[in-house]
């Protein structure tokens, strides 16, 4: 039991705010106190990706980030990406293309594949495969993975022009 | 009415997809409760000690503990198996592995229970530890386990089936290798949590991180001594399984306890340390193999020794050790086979049931010894796997039967995919291809205890809406399970998926299902709810036919219609039908079961084994060895298996490419291998590797693309055909791999993992092999003696005189 810090956060474009304990991750305090469950927990190592989310565009384990030292910042979770009830083209991809399993490492994967077509819309296998080495999945041997980040990523481009 | 397939075999967006994509599916950790408390456990640090006194008055009186737990709130053992019930959820004297739960701490959030299990004393006498089988064979004391065939001997056990050493004799070659098989674990991404409260009618109820909630149910009615009907499991999805969440945890105990003393809800999650702790993982065995085989290529029978690392508790042990054995003769005719088997307690986390379950450590030496068989009579060895074939429908020298069997079509699709024929031996220096084959059940022909019920219970209700709701007791671990019950009962009722919900793995409201381990829900749930779903079809073609100017049996259910097989009318949607159905009958449902096919065995142990049916799998892989390094890629994969039929495509696949990577992970770094510290730290026996950054696992870099075949040849047995899918394709993998080294560089690696220091190793030895050099003295007891169907048995033990001279 410690002292509690106000933490103010955007949260999927929305300003929230919550009391967190100092020594809490963007992890804990996202799943914990903001009551976004969305982003897993597989280490809190630093170590498999699942906790992966974007912070301020870019992706981020948030188990070894503060949740005090994202104050201000705009965080980005698996719970803001469809488009209302539509879902969006990467979650759609892994649905229809066996890209999840068990599921438990998918917003993780998700939110990484996200980041990586900001940056490149038209990667290579090659590009999406060491984009997501970083997430380890126990269930797809990756191979579904790659080809729901390719559809979607195709989609992607469709829908810019 | 038979009718064209409009679900089954259409690849489909999977029922639970969405609420995977979105983050919306609920894990056991993501369950949040008012005024919930968190439970955190303090291990052991010592491999084997006798506990002399806990002293917790401290950490009682730390600010913010509700509650303090120790063995002696839980004086009733546990066990998955009731042969193996070894285990308390606390230790109450002996802690026999470090990270054996010895105290457990409940507080107001999880840092004040870290903080608090930090003030337990805790006083042991350490004891001797036994590190590995051979030390405990060679030191009956300490015992770890007061009970065992004897000293540290958990289970010993020998068949034989017709007079092997006689067949071997007389063959003319036989072939004695050696092999091992390092112990890995399931690393699934979700680590383990429950959450458990007591309910408004002042019922316990669990949520939990199991695959199996029946057997948690069983165990928790036994350890906290309530009616089972006080009590509710609720398995939660699971983040990935892989058998790892078989066995009860103490973890669960303690949460359902603590929420009994205290009324409110107690949570807990494991650490990845705590994970890597519970294991239950494959076996580490040392493998001897002794083949004969004529001139021509013909197996005449194979002596199998093995010894397994059973770690410091029984778990699934006593099955897995007939597993190491069992299951060898069903993919190739041996007229004769011995097996004997040792399964030893060891100071280490205890060893269960991963993903094919005892069946990998001898499927890799059967598989890689083929390998050298056919290399010493100049055959391909594709060739010498086809010569060798079981039959359809026959029985193994053991007494299993073999049903279905599309092995010979994956082993000719398979060599067609990859080239076999023109590549292999071809590719030059450092680089190769292996092949390999394998097979696994479609579940467990018996339960884990011994009852005369069905193993799988499916409650199928229609509402006047045209809904359609599952229940079922088997759990959705990542498999596909609920996906599998909704299109079956969507293909049987010519329904969408859309409209059918799958409420699952709920002993509260779920018929029972005894859980997802042994490959078994597609087939023996999948059963059931075609029996179910079938009945409904029969109550609602009866009501609607005379309506329809048609025989009951010429109703056809399909794509939302219900109408006459020679399309005599217009028909009406599938709403109508069940809108007069209800009408006529009351309330429409109906439940259906499914129990297996008795096994032809007869022997004591004949029920480890037998199973409905049997998938069948064969690969290749291709390698790149750098000899300077002993660095192998391996580029590409191919593999065919026999499903009987895919329901989703694209779930089958799925398991396929998922089963080869963690096969060949296994293959190439997963290890759970252990140390000893430094005499001044302890000297105590730690695990090696207990997290993700050091336990190696494939990354999306290290994994090859894999080119799946799907073999489909309607198994009779199975839901419209449907064989297993998530174990199998794992299984040849690792002698495909280790095959394809020697094919590349000419070494053999005769253990797993094969990692580039024993390639370089091989390389620079004269024998070109690296793998165990002897197999120690094991007192395996005298075997019992079964005569082989061919040989005028009748499937029991029988005096080894009454057999006959080799035929």
């Amino acid at each position: 039991m410690g002292e509690k810090f106000r933490c103010g956060l955007t949260v999927n474009g929305e300003r929230a705010e919550a009391l967190v304990l100092s020594y809490k991750t963007l992890l804990e305090a996202l799943r914990e106190d903001f009551g976004l469950t969305g982003t897993k927990h597989g280490c809190e190592l630093g170590e498999c990706g699942a906790c992966t989310v974007l912070l301020d565009g870019e992706p981020v384990l948030s188990c070894l980030v503060l949740a005090l030292e994202c104050e201000g910042r705009a965080v980005q979770t698996i719970e803001g990406l469809a488009r209302g009830p539509e879902l969006h083209p990467l979650q759609a991809a892994f649905a229809d293309f066996g890209g999840s399993q068990c599921g438990y490492c998918t917003p993780g994967v998700i939110m990484t594949a996200k980041a990586l077509l900001e940056k490149n819309p038209n990667p290579t296998r090659q590009q999406i495969k060491e984009a997501t080495a970083g997430n380890l999945c126990r269930c797809t041997g990756y191979n579904q993975i790659v080809e729901s980040i390719e559809d979607a990523a195709a989609k992607l481009r469709a829908e810019a022009k | 009415m038979k009718k064209k397939l409009d679900v089954v075999g259409k690849a489909r967006r999977r029922v639970d997809a969405r609420a995977k994509v979105t983050g919306a599916l609920r894990y056991a950790d993501d369950l949040f409760m008012p005024r919930m408390l968190y439970a955190k456990l303090l291990r052991s640090p010592h491999p084997h000690a006798v506990i002399e006194k806990i002293d917790a008055e401290k950490a009682r009186r730390h600010p913010g503990v509700h509650l303090v737990l120790t063995g002696k709130d839980f004086p009733v053992p546990f066990g998955i198996m009731p042969v193996s019930v070894d285990e308390y959820p606390l230790a109450p004297e002996r802690v026999r592995y470090v990270g054996d739960p010895v105290a457990a701490v409940i507080a107001v959030d999880e840092q004040t229970a870290v903080e608090a299990i930090a003030l337990i004393e805790v006083r042991y006498r350490i004891l001797k530890p036994i590190e590995s089988p051979e030390a405990g064979l060679n030191n009956p004391e300490p015992r770890i386990h007061d009970y065992g065939e004897q000293g540290n001997i958990h289970r010993n056990q020998s068949y034989e089936f017709g007079k092997t050493e006689e067949a071997l004799k007389s063959s003319d070659l036989v072939f004695e290798d050696l092999f091992f098989y390092e112990g890995n674990t399931h690393l699934p991404m979700e680590q383990q949590a429950s959450l458990a409260f007591v309910d408004p009618e002042g019922r316990l109820q669990i949520s939990s991180s199991t695959q199996n909630p029946h057997y948690l149910h069983r165990q928790l009615a036994r350890v906290l001594q309530i009616a089972e009907t006080r009590i509710r499991v609720v398995a939660t999805p699971n983040g990935g399984a892989f058998g790892g969440k078989c066995d009860p945890g103490g973890h669960e105990f303690v949460v359902s306890k603590a929420a009994l003393v205290l009324g409110r809800p107690v949570k807990i999650g494991l650490t990845r340390e705590e994970v890597f702790y519970v294991h239950r993982g494959r076996h580490p065995v040392l493998m001897k193999m002794k083949t004969g085989v004529t001139k021509d290529g013909k197996l005449t029978g194979m002596h199998l020794q093995t010894l397994l690392d059973g770690g410091g508790y029984g778990s699934h042990g006593p099955a897995s050790t007939f597993y190491t054995g069992v299951l060898t003769p069903v993919t190739y005719h041996y007229p004769r086979f011995k097996f004997e088997a040792c399964r030893v307690f060891t100071n280490k986390p205890a060893c269960g049931p991963k993903r094919g379950h005892g069946t990998p450590q001898p499927r890799f030496g059967q598989e890689v010894q083929l390998d050298k068989i056919a290399g010493k009579l100049g055959m391909d060895p594709a060739e010498l796997r086809l010569k060798n074939l079981t039959k359809a429908d026959s029985l193994t020298a053991s007494w299993l039967r073999v049903g279905s069997t599309g092995l010979g079509d994956c082993i000719t699709k398979v060599t067609e995919m990859s080239g076999w024929k023109q590549r292999r031996g071809k590719l030059g220096r450092g680089r190769g291809l292996g092949l390999a084959c394998s097979t696994y059940m479609c579940g467990a022909g018996v339960a884990i205890y011994w009852n005369k019920m069905p193993h799988s219970g499916v409650q199928v209700l229609l509402d006047r809406s045209g809904g359609v709701i599952v229940y079922c007791g088997a759990t959705e671990i990542g498999q596909g399970s609920d996906d599998v019950l909704a299109a079956i009962v969507a293909e049987t009722l010519g329904v969408d998926t859309g409209v059918v919900r799958v409420v699952s793995g709920d002993t509260g409201i779920t018929p029972v299902d005894l859980g997802s381990y042994s490959s078994r829900v597609t087939i023996m749930a999948g059963n059931a709810a075609v029996q179910a779903a079938e009945r409904l079809r029969v109550q609602i073609a009866a009501v609607v036919s005379e309506t329809l100017g048609t025989l009951p049996d010429r109703v056809v259910f399909s794509q939302g219609r219900v109408f006459a097989a020679d399309h005599s009318g217009p028909g009406m949607s599938f709403v109508e039908a069940v809108a007069a159905a209800e009408s006529q009958l009351g309330t429409l449902s109906a439940v259906g079961s499914y129990s297996p096919p008795k096994a032809p065995g007869k022997y004591k142990g004949a029920g480890v084994g037998p199973s409905p049916a049997y998938s069948f799998s064969s690969c290749v892989v291709e390698v790149e060895v750098d000899e300077r390094t002993g660095w192998i890629h391996v580029p590409k994969i191919w593999i065919a298996h026999d499903i009987g039929r895919a329901l989703n495509p694209t779930l089958a696949r799925g398991q396929v490419i998922g089963g080869v990577y963690m096969g060949l992970g296994e293959a190439l770094m997963e290890e759970q291998s252990f140390r000893r510290l430094p005499e001044k730290l302890s000297g105590a026996l730690v695990h090696r590797a207990p997290s993700m950054l050091d336990y190696k696992s494939l990354t999306s870099l290290d994994m090859p693309d894999v080119e799946v075949a799907l073999i489909e040849d309607p198994d009779p047995n199975c839901p419209y055909g449907a064989k297993e899918v998530g174990q199998g394709p794992l299984l040849p993998v690792m002698p495909a791999l280790a095959n394809a080294i020697y094919d590349a560089v000419g070494v053999r690696i005769d253990e797993i993992p094969i990692t580039p220091d024993k390639v370089l190793r091989a390389l620079e030895s004269e024998s070109k092999r690296v793998g165990p050099q002897s197999f120690p003295s094991v007192p395996y007891p005298e075997p019992m003696f079964v005569l082989p169907p061919w040989e005028g048995g009748d499937g029991k033990e029988t005096k080894r005189d009454a057999s006959a001279a080799v035929v």
